[in-house]
């Protein structure tokens, strides 16, 4: 089997007192689509985070794409990742947010091209046709010129996804991109992932509390409870035949089975 | 004294005024936003240091500080003239005022903003000046517009160091003319329009500004 894209090796992570994980370790395979599902608190946000350099970790370590994340090697030695390796590292990640964050200040399409431009240096024509693309992409063509406040909250969450794809991530991170949005939009973001899932031809992470979403789209799913993975297989196996009592308990509260 | 020539007299004085505030007015904005940024992104030792600029110009009498500069620190060898000491004592005192507007409108821009302008892979200065710096000033601009009418009516300490501003013109024309109540009533007027003036550009400036930014709400 090919080296993992993502692995988590005995990785801790304290917040204070908390802490959130304590030796975890974790790996997803090249183009595997991972949902990660459990309840609130149980750290698969902070998973997120964590690969996107969000937050720190404070031990153990991580390796994104064969390189360490959060370290890199000085005079032979492991020492803690300076800005430039982060910068570097960050090329592989992109992430779309639970409350979209995009910035309010710019057009849907400046928000699309300005990294591209910025970041790798893309010229304003080639960041444009990109940006038009996606646009299609997520079914937004004709909201380039509008602002991210006069948009509804699907339509700010597609232009959130166009924003991170424009980078061309090869790990795409979705961090509960449909819990703020009113039931009626959620489908309207979710049909956007499907189509990306079709595709296969990059790695994602999502954690969601869409259970319908994640058992359609996934190559596999990890039930998450206080900072461990309690269970992960199959879709199938996860929703259909839970082994484990915690998990059956999650599903029955989400699914009123 | 006919009101005509008390008009020009203040007029002259208002000119003065009007120089000062336009030259303490950069001075103070100069001064916020680098101790408003090195208070939030400098190393600790310079915290203090913006810590202890706030603390001390907000905390004594701008007229005492205009007197240090201009009366007291020639005894230790730095002389200054009256209209640099004037400007520097208001541009201090505004610009320690308008350190913690800085700061307060960049806290204020969403913690997500920042954290999507990591996962985009910005520079950090990228990321201040292209994304949180953009929406932080449209938070500063309505108290910034404060700032500057302070600014305009402090400017009247400067006429305690012999500088000809339109109250030291007001106060010897009322001694030399008694005409105290046309004199006043035009010093009024004239102090109010400045004030006025600056509030409407600093309403423009949001305006502007404020672009897309208009209704609340996550984005």
């Amino acid at each position: 089997m090919s080296q993992p894209i993502i692995e988590f090796k005995n990785v801790q992570k304290r917040f204070g007192d908390t802490t959130i994980f304590d030796d975890f370790s974790f790996k997803v395979e090249e183009n595997e689509i991972v949902s990660i599902i459990g309840p609130s608190g149980s750290g698969k946000s902070t998973l997120l985070r964590i690969l996107m350099t969000l937050e720190g970790i404070d031990g153990g370590y991580i390796n994104v794409a064969g390189e360490s994340l959060w370290h890199m090697l000085w005079n032979d030695r492991y020492v803690p990742a300076s800005n430039k390796h982060l910068h570097k590292m960050r090329e592989q990640l992109g992430m779309v947010f639970q409350h979209f964050n995009l910035f309010p200040h710019m057009t849907v399409k400046r928000n699309i091209t300005e990294a591209p431009m910025r970041v790798k240096g893309l010229s304003r024509q080639d960041a444009e046709e990109s940006a038009e693309a996606l646009l299609e992409l997520v079914g937004l063509a004709d909201k380039a010129e509008s602002y991210p406040n006069d948009l509804s909250g699907g339509q700010k969450q597609r232009v959130g996804i166009a924003r991170a794809l424009a980078m061309r991530p090869a790990i795409l991170l979705l961090d509960e991109i449909t819990s703020a949005l009113d039931p009626e939009l959620v489908d309207e973001v979710l049909d956007v992932i499907r189509n990306l899932a079709k595709e296969q031809s990059f790695t994602m992470l999502l954690v969601t509390h869409e259970m319908y979403f994640a058992r359609e789209i996934s190559d596999r799913v990890c039930f998450f409870d206080k900072g461990k993975i309690v269970e992960e297989g199959v879709p199938e196996d996860i929703f259909s035949a839970p082994r484990e009592e915690r998990t059956q308990a999650f599903l029955n509260a989400y699914l009123g089975q | 004294m006919e009101f005509g020539e008390i008009v020009s007299v203040l007029l002259q004085g208002a000119i003065v005024t009007i120089k000062i505030v336009a030259m303490a007015l950069p001075l103070a904005a100069f001064m916020a936003f680098t101790f408003g940024l090195v208070r939030l992104y400098a190393p600790a030792p310079f915290k203090q240091l913006s810590i202890l600029y706030i603390e001390f110009f907000r905390g004594t009498s701008a007229l005492i500080q205009l007197y240090w500069i201009y009366f007291v620190l020639p005894f230790f060898g730095l002389s200054i003239d009256a209209m640099t000491a004037g400007v520097i004592a208001l541009g201090l005192n505004i610009g320690a005022y308008g350190t913690e507007v800085v700061r307060g409108a960049i806290q204020a821009v969403p913690k997500g903003q920042y954290e999507a302008s990591v996962a985009l892979n910005f520079t950090s200065s990228q990321r201040l000046l292209r994304i949180i710096l953009p929406q932080a000033l449209v938070n500063m601009i309505p108290p910034f517009g404060n700032l500057a009418i302070e600014l305009v009516k402090a400017t009247s300490l400067v006429s305690l160091i012999t500088i000809a501003d339109l109250t030291f013109k007001a106060k010897s024309l009322a001694d030399m003319t008694l005409q105290v109540g046309e004199i006043f009533v035009v010093v009024l007027v004239l102090y109010f329009a400045m004030a006025q003036c600056l509030s409407l550009f600093f309403r423009y400036l949001e305006k502007r500004l404020s672009r897309g930014l208009g209704r609340g709400g996550m984005n």
